[in-house]
C-alpha cells in the first residue's frame, strides 16, 4: 500500500506544482459552459431545460482534457518503467492513476457544476440530484479515460485519439448522467442513478485491468 | 544466485539485434556489455529486466526463466536506464523517497544515499535545475537507497565526471564483494579489475534469407 500512496502522492503534487490540468479542467468547464447563453440565447426557460445536458457535455469534454498526458509524461521520462519494475501490480498503478486524475480534474467539477447549473438557471431543487450523478459519472470517466491514455501510449497525436477511442464509450453515462437530473423527466431519478453507479462499479474492476494490458504491450 | 542467458536473440521491431548470446554469472560477478551503438546493449538489459521477451533463447534466474516468477524477480534487481526518470517540479529528496516508496522499501535517511553520490548539497533542489552530471548520480543514488542483488545499468557513466566515474567504480566494487552481481553497458572504459566483459558485436543475427519472389 506504501507504493499506491506513493504514486497517487505524487500524481498530486505534480498537479499542484505545475498548477495546470487541474485547474485548467474547471477553468475550461466554467467557461465552456457559459457559452451556451450566447449560442442558445438568453431565455431562461431554454437555459433550464437544456442546462443538464450542457453541464455534463462540458464535464465530459473537461476530463478529456488532462488525459493525453495520463501515462505519456511518465512513458516519455523512464518512469513507467520504474513504476512497472516495483510491486505495485500495473492495475493498481492505472488505479491510482485514475483517481489521481479524478481528484485533480472530477472532484472539482463537482463544486463548480452547481454553481454553472445556477448560472444556466437550473432548478435549485434539481442540484443534488445533478452533484450525486457527477459524483458517480466522473469517476467513470476518469476510468475509461485511463484505457484510452493506455491504449494510445506512444502514438503521435495522442490527444486526439484518446477522444475518438473514450467519447463513443462515454455515450452511456451521458446518457444517464443527464437522465438522472432531467426535470422533464418521469420519476425521481433514482433508477439513472442506480444504473450510473452500476457503471461504475463495472468499470473499477474492468478497466484497470484492461489499461494494465495496453501497458503491458507499451512497455515491451 | 544465478543469471544464465542461453541462446539469447532480441530484435527491435522487425530488426535482428543478436543472436545466439549466452553468458552465465554468479554471485559477484560482473559483466561489461560493449559494442557499437544499435547493437542492442539497451535492449539486452531491458530483456533482463523483464520487459519484452526475447525472440529465441532465455534468460534465467536461480534456474528458472525471468518470466515465471517476474515478480519476485523483479524485487531483487536495481535497473537504472538510460533515462532519469525525473520530475522537473519535484526535488532530488523527494524524488528518492518516491522511488523507494514505489519500490515498498522506504528510506530511513534520504540524505545517506544523495550524501554517498556527493548530492548533500542538492537535496532540496528541483530537478530542473540539476545538470545531466547531476540527474544521473541522483537516478545512481538508488543504487544506495536500497539494497537488490543484481545491478542492471545502462551507460551508467554518461555525463559523469571523473569524481563521480570513481564513486560508480567504488559502488560496483562494494556491491560485488558482498556478492551481488553487476550487468552494465559502457563505452567508457571503467576501472574496474577482473570484470568479465561481453561484445554485442560478435553475436551477429543470421542474415536474413532472401527468398525469390518469383
Amino acid at each position: 500500500m506504501v507504493s499506491f500512496k506513493a504514486l497517487l502522492l505524487r500524481d498530486l503534487r505534480l498537479a499542484f506544482r505545475q498548477g495546470g490540468d487541474g485547474a485548467m479542467a474547471v477553468i475550461f468547464f466554467v467557461l465552456a459552459a457559459l457559452l451556451f447563453p450566447f449560442g442558445l440565447g438568453p431565455e431562461p426557460e431554454a437555459l433550464a431545460r437544456d442546462a443538464v445536458g450542457i453541464v455534463w457535455v462540458m464535464a465530459l469534454l473537461a476530463s478529456l482534457l488532462a488525459l493525453d498526458r495520463l501515462f505519456q509524461g511518465d512513458w516519455e521520462d523512464g518512469s513507467l518503467d520504474l513504476i512497472a519494475l516495483s510491486p505495485l501490480p500495473l492495475e493498481l498503478v492505472v488505479l491510482a492513476k485514475a483517481l489521481g486524475h479524478w481528484l485533480v480534474s472530477g472532484l472539482p467539477l463537482l463544486i463548480a457544476a452547481p454553481i454553472v447549473a445556477s448560472m444556466l438557471q437550473f432548478d435549485p431543487a434539481g442540484l443534488p440530484r445533478l452533484v450525486l450523478a457527477l459524483a458517480l459519472g466522473t469517476p467513470t470517466l476518469s476510468l475509461l479515460g485511463a484505457v484510452g491514455a493506455a491504449l494510445t501510449l506512444g502514438a503521435r497525436r495522442a490527444a486526439v485519439l484518446v477522444s475518438l477511442l473514450v467519447l463513443p464509450l462515454e455515450i452511456p453515462i451521458l446518457i444517464f448522467g443527464v437522465a438522472a437530473a432531467d426535470p422533464a423527466a418521469t420519476g425521481d431519478g433514482s433508477t439513472q442513478i442506480m444504473v450510473l453507479g452500476a457503471l461504475l462499479a463495472v468499470a473499477l474492476p474492468l478497466c484497470p485491468w484492461a489499461a494494465a494490458a495496453a501497458l503491458r504491450q507499451a512497455l515491451d | 544466485m544465478r543469471l544464465t542467458a542461453r541462446g539469447l536473440a532480441a530484435a527491435r521491431g522487425e530488426r535482428p539485434l543478436f543472436a545466439g548470446l549466452g553468458f552465465a554469472l554468479a554471485a559477484g560477478d560482473v559483466l561489461v556489455l560493449t559494442g557499437p551503438n544499435g547493437s542492442g546493449k539497451s535492449s539486452l538489459l531491458r530483456l533482463a529486466a523483464g520487459f519484452g521477451r526475447p525472440t529465441a533463447g532465455c534468460l534465467s534466474w536461480d534456474g528458472k526463466a525471468l518470466a515465471d516468477d517476474l515478480e519476485s524477480y523483479r524485487a531483487q534487481i536495481h535497473y537504472v536506464g538510460h533515462q532519469e526518470a525525473l520530475k522537473p517540479a519535484l526535488s532530488a529528496v523527494e524524488m528518492l523517497r518516491f522511488w523507494s516508496d514505489l519500490a515498498e522499501r522506504p528510506l530511513r535517511d534520504p540524505a545517506e544515499p544523495l550524501a554517498a553520490l556527493g548530492l548533500g548539497h542538492k537535496a532540496a533542489t528541483p530537478c530542473r535545475f540539476l545538470s545531466s552530471g547531476q540527474r544521473r548520480r541522483l537516478a545512481l543514488a538508488r543504487l544506495v537507497a536500497w539494497t537488490a542483488p543484481l545491478w542492471l545499468l545502462d551507460e551508467p557513466t554518461v555525463g559523469l565526471d571523473d569524481e563521480a566515474l570513481g564513486l560508480i567504480a567504488g559502488l560496483i566494487e562494494r556491491h560485488r564483494v558482498a556478492g551481488g552481481i553487476v550487468v552494465l553497458s559502457t563505452h567508457q572504459p571503467l576501472p574496474l579489475a577482473g570484470v568479465q566483459s561481453l561484445s554485442l558485436a560478435d553475436f551477429p543475427p543470421p542474415r536474413p534469407r532472401v527468398t525469390a519472389e518469383w
